[in-house]
């Protein structure tokens, strides 16, 4: 996570002429007077008629960014946010920092240096009406894209200074004043989704919507365990089938995110090459993924959990203080792995000719896709050019870049621009899974019932001695810095399965584990389980803090308590009669710098059928909500996304994934969707993000209901009638 | 292979067993209409098939002879499309914005029976359109917007 400044080199493009490159991307529709704008930094064109072109970031997988980073520009240049157009910007991070969309971690990194960036934009059209009207540019005043001299009355538009403007040298935005929040007209503002009125009416704006002249279609075939080997295939049999152009196999390069083997079928619309892959029959080289079964991974997780584990976090002598201790408690809980199925399948458009590459792809992470594709076609990446297509949805999965290789090597080898889709049953069988995991977990009261000791050994996935990516057992900081004696230890199954990011990685799993287990503990000591957690804050403030765990800026006891304290009274907890069936449960989780709590209030039948009916999520996310309805959507969409998350599992027989598509992998619905009902604390800190802090509470909030309820404790995901129901009887 | 699409009488030498999805996709250019599943879980593919909700993912065009099909690039020129486009816009319904012309063409079929949907009707008619950002809250309530109804939930809490 590098923070990212916006230095001079930034503004020092600025000029007149804006054809070159300023305005790349399909679909993107230019009047003549926008075609003449004058390009300001690379971020920002001004056009005669006043229209404002600004240039988003980072990619947009539906977080909002494309509406937001814009919002922070306009905001501080004093645009008239009725003019401005906005575009994704080209992937070139030496111009514009980090373009990744993952870990929440846009807002934390651009709020300061996109208002920066606008605030030199306004320093130049003060400067350019300055110089126009012979007064001193501190007697000017800015609003709505227009310059004002008070004293005289004139004013000048931004679309009429645009050319004067645009050849003064931009001052360094360092020393650029911005705004206070009270000052704000723009940010703090619900602004609509700008890509919004095109989505209602079916305009081609996704990725998988991308069409180049001359462009094929193509669909692969790789391996169903991954790193297995082509053996042989009917490939001389595809070839003729209909509307097919090229038949080949590619080579695994033997690199975990290079390229794998696999069968390309290339043909002339994408339903042809699908067709023909339902004939081809490949002989694949699986042995290596025998050992590779859920039933022996969870043989494997049991049998270590019976031992200690490598110590990752210790404090004090948890050993000696759970033997102490008046009362201690165990639990073993175990998460599942789970796939990302982002709606639309992966896919990439490429066009190689000659030594230049040209790619269109819905991707979270341009920059890293890039060097993959210069790495697996030995192309330079200064000849890669990558366009930023708006994805439907990421959710961690666009993190990777495999289809974007993959397509790149396809449209090399055919010699022809393709498109490469994949099914379905291709996303969910070539997933880079959220790993599943395993924790025994032991904590110790003293007489008080106060929590003095906590131990959790987490059984995860590795390679080569190493977690894989996303599998990593990282402390919750709560626990850990409240009990005086803690340790953590970690074990590792050997694995094959690729293992990824999913929203809110580690903290979607570790949330329900740690959260459900102090809902036991504060029972086990006789409290309610806001009161439990609200005086062991109490006293943890009234200590120094603690060294984070290495994510800035560390866990802040009194914005957490500001957080349950408002929870507590809006949700009407304890003060609310429920009916039989029904409960209340709450959790806490601090994640990619959020802090967050929710209450769910679920309905359990007597078949086992559990229904949330309402979700209150409280968060303190910074001083200022800049988009508060998108804001508010992402805490809607987490809340229900982690309900969602225990539905279903993914599990593996010799190294393939059983389950294929949406009939196997159930998913939260409309009629499944509880009302939610979100709050912001605002707190004197920097804005930070919210594509995945909310969702972590809400998995333990659910379970902890459900304890409420039916006496029942869930502590193992997905969460079945069945199960419900066997542990009743 | 004859078909009428959005008004309009397409002819194209296409194979009958050919999915609509694809048709429309890759041969009529009607992009609008998403790929989601392949097998009708999703609902993203949805369009009108004679006014009904279809998945144009699992039926073949060679099934379509006769029938008037519409897709998300025309429902506003149906009122109930039109209602639904701007309450979409006004509720700020979309997230990635994948699944919502398929959200929003069965919930044009809805309000085309059932003017006054209940939260029960609602459920039945949309439980077949997965939105993966999750965004049934706001969904709900655009399609009471778009029938002028109050948009507030009013099941079991």
């Amino acid at each position: 996570m590098d923070d990212f400044q916006p230095s001079r080199r930034l503004f020092l493009v600025s000029g007149v002429a804006a054809g070159g490159g300023l305005l790349i991307g399909f679909g993107a529709s230019r009047t003549e007077a926008q075609a003449a704008a004058a390009q300001m930094t690379d971020y920002v064109a001004v056009a005669p008629d006043g229209t404002v072109t600004i240039r988003a970031k980072n990619p947009e997988v539906g977080q909002g960014v494309k509406t937001m980073l814009p919002m922070l520009i306009a905001e501080e240049m004093d645009a008239d946010w009725t003019k401005v157009r906005i575009e994704s910007a080209p992937v070139n991070e030496s111009v514009y920092g980090n373009q990744t969309a993952g870990g929440s971690t846009t807002t934390p990194t651009n709020y300061d240096p996109m208002r920066r960036v606008g605030a030199v934009v306004r320093s130049m059209f003060v400067q350019a009406a300055a110089e126009q009207l012979k007064v001193n540019g501190a007697a000017l005043t800015t609003a709505k894209g227009v310059v004002t001299h008070k004293a005289s009355g004139k004013t000048l538009a931004y679309g009429q200074l645009a050319a004067a403007a645009a050849k003064i040298t931009p001052p360094d935005p360092k020393v650029m004043v911005l705004k206070d929040p009270s000052e704000f007209t723009i940010i703090g503002k619900t602004q609509a989704g700008y890509d919004s009125p095109k989505i209602v009416e079916g305009k081609p704006i996704f990725g998988i919507d991308t069409v180049v002249p001359g462009m094929k279609y193509a669909v692969l075939a790789k391996p169903p365990v991954y790193g297995a080997k082509f053996r042989s295939a009917n490939l001389d049999a595809i070839k003729n089938l209909p509307g097919v152009t090229h038949v080949f196999t590619l080579s695994g390069s033997g690199d975990f995110k290079g390229l794998q083997d696999g069968v390309a079928i290339v043909a002339d619309k994408w339903w042809y090459a699908k067709s023909a892959r339902d004939q081809l029959e490949v002989v694949w080289d699986e042995t290596l993924g025998a050992p590779h079964d859920t039933a022996t991974y969870a043989a494997q997780a049991e049998a270590l959990l019976k031992g200690s584990g490598e110590t990752i976090r210790s404090k004090g002598d948890v050993k000696a203080a759970l033997a102490g201790a008046a009362k201690t408690v165990e639990a073993v809980y175990d998460t599942p792995f789970i796939a990302h199925v982002a709606l639309e399948p992966q896919n990439c458009t490429a066009k190689v000719a000659g030594d230049t590459v040209e790619i269109w792809a819905p991707t979270q992470a341009p920059g890293s896709g890039r060097k993959l594709v210069a790495k697996a076609l030995g192309i330079a990446e200064d000849k890669i050019t990558v366009h930023m297509v708006r994805g439907g949805g990421g959710f961690g999965r666009r993190l990777e870049n495999d289809y974007m290789v993959e397509a790149a090597a396809i449209a090399q080898k055919a010699g022809v621009p393709v498109k490469l889709l994949w099914t379905r049953e291709d996303d969910v069988a070539y997933d880079f899974f959220r790993p599943g995991n395993s924790h025994r977990l032991q904590a110790g009261l003293d007489t008080d019932g106060k929590l003095i000791a906590y131990r959790a050994h987490g059984v995860t996935y590795g390679r080569g001695g190493k977690p894989t990516q996303g599998a990593g057992i990282i402390p919750h900081d709560f626990p850990q810095q409240v009990a005086p004696n803690f340790g953590l230890e970690q074990s590792l199954i050997e694995t094959l399965i690729p293992t990824g990011y999913l929203r809110a990685p580690s903290s979607n799993a570790l949330g329900f584990v740690h959260e459900c287990f102090l809902d036991e503990v504060a029972h086990a000591a006789g409290k309610d389980p806001f009161d439990f957690r609200l005086e062991l804050i109490a006293a943890r403030q009234a200590l120094p803090p603690e060294t984070p765990n290495g994510r800035a800026p560390g866990y802040n006891f009194n914005r957490i308590k500001a957080v349950l304290d408002d929870l507590k009274v809006r949700s009407g907890w304890g003060k609310t009669e429920l009916p039989k069936g029904v409960g209340m449960g709450m959790a806490t989780y601090f994640s990619h710098r959020g802090y967050f709590a929710e209450v769910a209030k679920v309905k359990v039948d007597s078949d086992g059928n559990w229904r949330v009916l309402k979700v209150w999520a409280v968060g303190d996310v910074g001083s200022v909500i800049i988009n508060p309805s998108g804001a508010r959507n992402q805490v809607e969409g987490s809340v229900m996304d982690g309900i969602g998350e225990m539905l279903h599992e993914i599990t593996f027989e010799k190294g393939r994934a059983v389950q294929t598509n949406f009939h196997e992998i159930p998913m939260i619905r409309m009629s499944a969707a509880p009302q939610v009902e979100v709050h912001f604390i605002l707190s004197d800190n920097p804005p930070t993000g919210l594509g995945e802090p909310a969702l972590p509470p809400v998995i333990p909030a659910v379970c902890n209901a459900i304890f409420a309820a039916t006496g029942i404790r869930i502590r193992k995901l997905p969460l079945l009638p069945e199960t419900l129901v066997a542990a009743k009887a | 292979m004859k078909l009428t699409i959005n008004g309009k009488v397409l002819d194209r030498d296409l194979p009958e067993d050919m999915p609509l999805l694809w048709a429309l996709r890759d041969e009529f250019d009607l992009p609008g209409t998403k790929f989601g599943c392949g097998v009708a879980q999703c609902g993203a593919c949805t369009v009108h098939v004679d006014g009904a909700p279809v998945r144009a993912c699992i039926t073949p065009i060679g099934s379509l002879d006769g029938a008037k099909i519409t897709t998300i690039e025309a429902i506003a020129q149906t009122p109930q499309g039109k209602a639904l486009q701007k309450a979409w816009l006004e509720i700020d319904v979309m997230q990635c914005g994948y699944c919502q012309a398929g959200q929003i063409m069965s919930a044009a079929a809805l309000l085309k029976d059932t003017p006054k949907p209940t939260d029960a009707d609602i459920d039945a008619a949309m439980d077949g359109n997965l939105c993966r950002c999750a965004t049934y809250q706001r969904i709900r309530a655009a399609i009471k917007s778009a029938a002028g109804m109050a948009v507030a939930d009013t099941r079991e809490v």
